[in-house]
């Protein structure tokens, strides 16, 4: 394990400088030289023309275990905006860290970093790694994945837990596999036992539930679905923090950004990071009654998604769309009107908390999977709910 | 061009049950398919092949020889050649060693310059396996696409899916693409003048040798990842249903669901 310079390939040609997110690498006397800064995260290394890098990426499976402490969360961002998700994983790091009797670190990266040491310390982080670079805020794997490692073979957490959203989905995998480490994705429970992580998760379409363990190597990784747990703040913590040593010339050219596209509003929580989604499906006959829900919605604050078949009528958006070919939710609430609820969309939200509900048809599969139903006609029901609702929480 | 495609062969998911005593999958009687995820990046790779001459589309799965199924729908599909690797120490491997054995797949390939695979499995649902091949094969990773398309100097775009919208990128070749459908995807059933050409289609088995990978990074030895046990999710009780008319209900509900500090709780 190691990384070395062959000074009789190297030309001098400091690509290599250029490439290292930590600015570990310098010229002397026409060749480059390796410095102490150096976190072995390996990005260097394509980047020589020359094959002059000699490199062995570290391997998990043979480190000493006693010498990875503490429980990391890589806290997202979008538009430099903290996401709730890093507060709940950072709550749940730290009472994981302190039944480990270990720190938790929180990694966070974009514009508006330097505004959520507050609120990180607030619900538990003892340190803080940030960058402030606005070239953060919108995420690209390339530019992400080689600090993110980096970050971990410098300072070696025990564990690591990311959100499993489509960018913790994206981003996790290849931290993992450039530090050579096991992963478990999309958890829905963690805990410690015997110095062990305890991962739970569902598969198979949320049929069977799976405890996984990494026992040999470190970090132990997973990502965790947003909503699962609670964020708890209170705690006031002031956390130390470090702001990462970026090289300039760092930027991943092979993939570039051609266009964004953002469907959701400013200010209304997407279906993954809502409390209480209101969801229509076939029932909901047209676009324009989707309507009902989203006056319910605006009363208990709450994200409208749709069903499948709601979404191939082109009443909703796609990036509403919860079960198997869309979106896997588990809000507190999940308010289920004229959605027959069939295995494919039971898939998206069988992790809710609490659900609702709402169909003419009593013999509906979705009550088989619901807490509450009231049968009847939603055009009825749910403004009668809104405003049952309104009354009672006083909202005039 | 070079467009390699993995797949995987799942079983259908919505219709696997459990065991309630020994909390294991009940196998018995439920259907093998191509995963839904992987035919959508199959038909994605196929519609490049369509607008150009040059494209040669090699699917390639890690599995069992029964495997042989899903390669041969895809052949059926229009791919142009198959390989399966299958051996006794690819056994219980995890996604790591999982990725381990299909980039040494595609290593021994030689130049590839699209590699497609599904998001994820309906099985597992790790989204995993892209993205530990990219790294391992050291090259760029665009996933969630929804549509794929080459521009005119060759490089690969995407449309990718975010939670709040979607976006463009574009990424040059060699570059690992994985695909998610769109809601309105149907898989496409195989037509019979594809199904007639499979048997000419070169069709592989490789083993682990081949690959050339250390045998100890793969199967259940190589996986840093372990089983410690699985269970029935915990069960919902039954439905209570709320009764009255739609103003009763609806205030009987309301009420439940703020004494329960679901709705108006504090955080």
């Amino acid at each position: 394990m190691g990384i070395e310079i062959m000074r009789e390939k190297c030309v001098g040609c400091a690509a290599c400088v250029k490439a290292c997110p930590f600015n570990a690498i310098s010229m002397k006397d026409g060749k480059a030289v390796i410095g102490p800064e150096c976190t072995l995260c390996g990005a260097c290394v394509k980047h020589c023309r020359f094959d002059a890098i000699e490199f062995e990426r570290p391997r998990g499976k043979e480190v000493d275990h006693s010498s990875y402490r503490g429980v990391w969360v890589y806290c997202e961002t979008r538009r430099g905006k903290l996401m709730h998700s890093a507060l709940e994983l950072v709550s749940r790091a730290r009472e994981l860290a302190d039944e480990l009797g270990e720190e938790v670190g929180a990694m966070v990266f974009g514009s508006g970093a330097p505004e959520t040491f507050t609120v990180l310390g607030d619900h538990g982080a003892d340190v803080v790694h940030f960058s402030s670079e606005s070239r953060f805020d919108e995420y690209l794997t390339g530019n992400l994945a080689p600090l993110v490692s980096g970050l971990i073979l410098k300072h070696r957490p025990g564990i690591v837990l990311f959100p499993a959203t489509h960018t913790g989905r994206d981003l996790a995998p290849r931290v993992a596999a450039s530090l050579a480490v096991g992963l478990t994705a999309d958890c829905t429970g963690l805990a410690v036992q015997d110095g062990l992580l305890i991962q739970s998760r569902p598969a198979f379409g949320g049929n069977i539930m799976a405890d996984i363990v990494s026992p040999d190597v470190r970090p132990q990784m997973a990502t965790v679905r947003p909503n699962v747990f609670k964020a708890r703040g209170g705690l006031g913590k002031k956390p130390d923090t470090f702001e990462v040593n970026l090289n300039e010339g760092m930027i991943d050219a092979t993939v570039r950004i051609i266009e964004i596209v953002r469907t959701s509003k400013e200010g209304v929580k997407g279906i993954e990071e809502a409390d209480i989604v209101i969801s229509g499906g076939g029932g909901m006959k047209n676009a324009e009654n989707f309507r009902v829900l989203e006056e319910l919605a605006a009363t208990l604050n709450g994200t409208v998604g749709a069903s499948r078949v709601a979404v191939d009528a082109g009443w909703r958006p796609r990036s509403d769309q919860i079960g198997q070919t869309g979106k896997t939710i588990s809000p507190k609430l999940y308010i289920a009107c004229g959605i027959s609820g069939k295995i494919q969309h039971q898939v998206g939200m069988r992790g809710s908390e609490v659900v609702v509900a709402i169909n003419k048809d009593p013999s509906a599969p979705i009550f088989k999977v619901a807490d509450y139903g009231i049968v009847g006609d939603l055009f009825q029901v749910v403004p009668a709910l809104n405003e049952a609702f309104r009354e009672l929480l006083g909202g005039g | 061009m070079r467009i390699i495609v993995c797949v995987k062969q799942v079983p259908d998911t919505t219709e696997v049950r459990i065991d309630p005593k020994t909390n294991t999958l009940i196998r018995e009687g439920v259907e093998s398919i191509l995963n839904p995820y992987d035919q959508f990046a199959l038909e994605e790779a196929l519609r490049l092949k369509a607008e150009r001459v040059d494209v040669k589309v090699t699917v390639l799965s890690m599995g069992p020889p029964q495997a042989r199924k899903v390669l041969l729908k895809s052949l059926a599909l229009g791919a142009d050649e198959a390989v399966l690797l299958s051996d006794r120490a690819f056994a219980g491997s995890d996604t790591w060693a999982t990725s381990i054995a299909l980039s040494g797949a595609v290593k021994e390939m030689g130049d590839a310059d699209i590699i497609f695979c599904g998001l994820q499995a309906i099985d597992g649902d790790t989204a995993q396996v892209g993205p530990e091949m990219a790294q391992l094969l050291d090259i760029p990773q665009l996933t969630y696409a929804e549509r794929v398309s080459l521009t005119h100097d060759l490089k690969v775009r995407v449309e990718q899916q975010m939670e709040d919208g979607s976006r463009v990128l574009e990424s040059e070749t060699p570059v690992l693409v994985t695909c998610v459908p769109p809601p309105s995807f149907v898989p496409k059933v195989p037509p019979m003048p594809g199904i007639l050409k499979t048997k000419s289609k070169p069709y592989k088995v490789w083993d682990s040798k081949k690959i050339g990978a250390d045998p100890s990074d793969l199967g259940l030895q190589g996986s840093p990842t372990r089983v410690r046990r699985t269970y029935s999710p915990p069960p919902r009780g039954e439905v209570t249903i709320i009764p009255g008319d739609a103003r009763e209900a609806s205030r009987s509900l309301a009420r439940i669901l703020m004494d329960r500090n679901i709705v108006g709780g504090v955080d």
